[in-house]
């Protein structure tokens, strides 16, 4: 029932949420999160996305068996794009459907909270001048994010 | 074992995998990170923060103080910046 791809290509946020929901008439939500690559000072002429080829398929599959477990979910799509990805551009999708809309909202924040710090993923920015930009910093913000879901870490 | 590494710990040591073959008293994810160190100042600049370096054992995450013995690929990364 849940779905994980990691991919280089774009996706479409619709396509997949019609993919959870063809067919089947116990869906009474959905909630669909996109993350987008964002430039703050426009200097970004791309993020370059590095993954760990296996380890992000599994810990996302992790993720999300988690979620299933907590919450009655009828279906998950979470896809994470990697390689060069302009401002504006997709990076990640969540798609989570559920019979009520609590479970869909909450689930998605999860898949969102635990992707962001425990799967393998790193940005680097490439610089509108040519210059070499800086890896990304993770953020204490995004680990304490994950406290109200009570973290069970590694 | 597999050594594999990631984002800027793959810059500053330079390559991406290397086979490792350590000894008997290293036992711990920490121990090898030690280790690692040993072998150059390349290490030495990737783990110059060792608390920093997040680790897998056979793409799970682990502890530093995590035994290797069986491990058949042991990764280290700097915190993830996905989503």
């Amino acid at each position: 029932m849940g779905s994980v791809r990691i991919q280089r290509e774009d996706f479409d946020a619709a396509a997949e949420t019609r993919a959870l929901t063809q067919g089947r008439a116990d869906v009474g939500a959905i909630v669909t999160f996109t993350g987008l690559c964002r430039d703050e000072g426009a200097s970004l002429s791309a993020l370059e996305l590095e993954h760990y080829p296996g380890m992000a398929e599994e810990e996302i599959g992790r993720v999300v068996e988690q979620a299933q477990a907590r919450w009655p979910l009828l279906g998950v799509t979470v896809l994470h794009r990697y390689g060069k990805i302009a401002p504006g551009e997709n990076i990640v999708l969540v798609v989570t459907t559920s019979s009520h809309r609590a479970a869909a909202f909450e689930a998605a924040e999860f898949l969102m909270d635990y992707l962001k710090t425990r799967a393998p993923f790193w940005k680097k920015e490439h610089r509108r001048d040519g210059t070499q930009g800086d890896w990304v910093e993770a953020k204490d913000a995004d680990d304490r994010a994950l406290e109200r879901w009570g973290h069970p870490q590694a | 074992m597999k050594a594999v590494y990631f984002a800027w710990v793959r810059e500053r040591i330079g390559r991406t995998e290397e086979i490792v073959s350590p000894p008997a008293e290293v036992v711990t994810v920490g121990d090898l990170i030690g280790w690692l160190i040993q072998r150059g100042e390349e290490y030495a600049y990737a783990f110059e923060k060792p608390n920093v370096i997040r680790a897998a054992i056979d793409r799970k995450h682990v502890r530093h103080d995590a035994p290797i013995a069986g491990a058949g690929e042991v990764a280290f990364f700097p915190p993830m910046t996905g989503g």
